[in-house]
């Protein structure tokens, strides 16, 4: 703080520190706590808001558990609430998306940290960058094109002879996971990058000295060693997956549902901002102890990440 | 258990540069051979080639008869330090040194018992749970030695490995090395640029300079008959004296410089030819008195203290500073600064080579 006020002088850093205030309350922690408090009142009509039957309740979060419908995974048949199961099927894909990241991100990462020549380096990073300057809603329609039934990926398998009539891409939830994919992987690929660059080469070379073939170098060497950074790529991409509105609604098929998009229903179609705001609050919630969880399963901290 | 290396006609280009340049020598079983040089000399590529990390451009390498060409580093029966030791610093100490056995498939409880007996082979018995970050210098080199001889290779390999550590400790370690390579009798290839710590580990030594082997012999043999001036000039220090041989007779020869006439053994030269001679300053004795031959007047100009020695300074009449070392035992008076006197040397003492400035000195 006085190095602050020493370098910009004192009503400079005050403009600074009120405008950080500023946008710290008013954009984030007053909506945030509005739309709290707003997720435990029930959706009234205006005239009765204020009145008798606007009491805090936890109803809101409770109707995740209506409407149950039946599932048969793997021969077993049961019932379960339908938005438990947008819910779990959010969680079970953003996974799915996670490791898939990884498995690109990894040899990347490796590759460009200590394969990759000092000088050709730049141009890598630039290529990873360019599809970042266009929107991330023309790059979510420009896989709709590129997946579309008679678009330009069947034309061209076609043309290779690899497939003998065009294919039906966006099913399920293929759209969804290839477009999350494409999104994010650069969330994976940099802290990983980051983490094996930090890695002492002669760290590698001692392991192959001492006789160890590639897979137990990585095994043993590496991938302990990139573990903050793979731990906190793999949290940014699970947390943007989870929580990505955009990529669902447009590379999404007719049978996939994202749990966001449930709440954008709550919100834009059913007009509830009460029980939108529930089930927002109930995904940043289970997201965050699942994260945790898995975090504890594989011994990461907080403090390694951050590092 | 041990094996020679054999280097026969080995170079190795980056690029333009040739960073080894037809390097010949052979390693015989069980030596401590060092290779001695200055930074960028080769000799670092030179062990890497060895263990395998760079393909020599042309030449073979042979590892007890067994040519090395397109074997993998963790093929090889070599094991290398690193100068940086490249510990694994999440693995407990234990696993550090079973590291290599490990990868040899061999189960837990042989692997925990081998690195035990490592460990108190090198004196840290009670290290094999902790983690390399609380160790010390010292011990982190141990350690490295440890893990290294843990997959029991026929030729160690170890580039500067003492270069981090303090001169009471490197002094140590230097013992300990030489102690550990005698018991196990395994090949130590030794790279460093510490002329002390080659002169006092090795059995031999090979003296490096851009590239190329200047000198393969004993420590005894680098220091009193150096083959050309780059050796003489790197190992140790010299007083060194340009001039022209002016007659030859029974060995010996007179030589004219520019500070008047020497007399040394002449060697392989003859009349007429451009030599340089070197006299170490060990060898070089200050009088008040001019001596017969091989005797220079010199104004004291610096007296510095080494310790066990103390090395004066003393100008020559054509600006050339002589340094002679004064034994710190008593036996000498140290002139004072200013004082004149005569610089002296045995012409047994002074090593006579042809002065050609392609020897870099």
């Amino acid at each position: 703080m006085r190095n602050m006020i020493r370098r910009y002088g004192a009503s400079l850093t005050l403009l600074i520190c009120l405008l950080t205030a500023f946008w710290l309350l008013m954009l984030v922690i007053v909506p945030n706590i509005t739309l709290l408090e707003s997720s435990f009142r029930p959706y009234l009509p205006v005239t009765e808001i204020g009145g008798p039957k606007d009491i805090y309740t936890a109803a809101n979060y409770m109707k995740v558990f209506n409407g149950a419908i039946e599932v048969s995974p793997f021969g077993l048949t049961f019932q379960i609430p339908v938005h438990v199961l947008t819910f779990s099927l959010t969680l079970f894909y953003s996974v799915v998306v996670t490791l898939i990241c990884f498995m690109l991100a990894y040899p990347l990462a490796y590759f460009m940290a200590k394969i990759l020549s000092a000088r050709s380096l730049p141009t890598m990073f630039l290529l990873l960058f360019v599809p970042l300057w266009v929107s991330e809603v023309l790059r979510a329609f420009a896989w709709w094109m590129i997946l579309a039934l008679k678009g330009p990926l069947s034309w061209v398998l076609l043309q290779l002879h690899l497939i003998d009539h065009e294919v039906r891409w966006i099913v399920g939830y293929n759209g969804v996971m290839i477009g999350l994919v494409y999104t994010y992987v650069l969330f994976m690929i940099f802290p990983v990058y980051n983490a094996i660059s930090s890695l002492d080469s002669n760290q590698i070379e001692a392991a192959e000295d001492l006789g160890a073939p590639w897979w137990r170098i990585h095994w043993r060497i590496v991938l302990p060693h990139a573990k903050p950074g793979i731990a906190s790529g793999a949290v940014m991409v699970f947390m943007l997956s989870a929580g990505s509105l955009l990529v669902p609604s447009i590379l999404g098929s007719t049978t996939s549902q994202w749990f966001t998009q449930t709440v954008q229903q709550w919100m834009l179609d059913a007009l509830d901002w009460n029980t939108a705001a529930a089930y927002a609050f109930l995904l940043l919630l289970m997201c965050t102890l699942f994260v945790s969880l898995v975090m504890k399963i594989f011994r990461v901290k907080l403090s390694d990440i951050a590092n | 258990m041990s094996a020679g290396i054999d280097l026969q006609n080995v170079c190795c280009d980056f690029g333009s540069f040739r960073a080894v340049d037809n390097a010949t020598v052979a390693i015989k079983p069980g030596e401590f051979f060092s290779f001695l040089g200055p930074s960028g000399c080769g000799k670092t590529t030179i062990l890497r080639m060895i263990s395998g990390f760079i393909e020599p451009t042309q030449g073979t390498i042979r590892i007890g008869d067994k040519d090395m060409k397109g074997q993998r580093p963790n093929q090889r029966p070599t094991a290398l330090i690193f100068q940086n030791l490249a510990l694994f610093p999440l693995m407990p100490i234990w696993e550090n040194i079973s590291f290599g056995l490990e990868v040899r498939g061999v189960d837990k409880a042989t692997r925990r018992a081998k690195a035990q007996a490592l460990l108190e082979m090198v004196d840290l018995p009670g290290a094999a749970d902790k983690m390399v970050s609380q160790l010390s210098g010292g011990q982190k080199q141990r350690v490295a030695i440890a893990r290294a001889l843990a997959v029991e290779p026929k030729v160690m390999l170890l580039d500067e490995p003492l270069s981090a550590l303090d001169l009471k400790l490197r002094q140590h370690m230097r013992a300990e090395l030489r102690a550990i390579q005698k018991r196990t009798g395994v090949t130590f290839i030794y790279i460093t640029h510490d002329q002390g710590e080659a002169l006092a580990m090795s059995d031999r030594v090979g003296v490096m300079s851009q590239g190329r082997i200047q000198q393969v012999a004993d420590p005894r043999e680098i220091y009193n008959n150096p083959v050309n001036g780059f050796v003489a000039s790197f190992v140790g220090e010299n007083n060194i004296f340009a001039g022209s041989v002016s007659n030859a007779s029974g060995g010996m020869a007179g030589f004219d410089t520019a500070l008047g006439p020497f007399r040394a053994r002449l060697g392989e030269l003859a009349k007429g030819n451009n030599i340089k001679l070197y006299v170490r300053p060990e060898h070089t004795v200050l009088s008040e008195t001019q001596a017969a031959e091989n005797s220079v007047p010199v104004t004291v100009s610096e007296v510095s203290f080494e310790g066990a020695f103390i090395a004066v300074h003393g100008q020559t009449t054509t600006g050339q500073t002589i340094v002679a070392e004064v034994r710190n035992d008593g036996s000498a008076t140290v002139p004072e600064i200013g004082a004149a006197r005569f610089a002296h040397f045995n012409a047994a003492h002074a090593s006579i080579l042809p002065d050609t400035t392609a020897a870099g000195a």
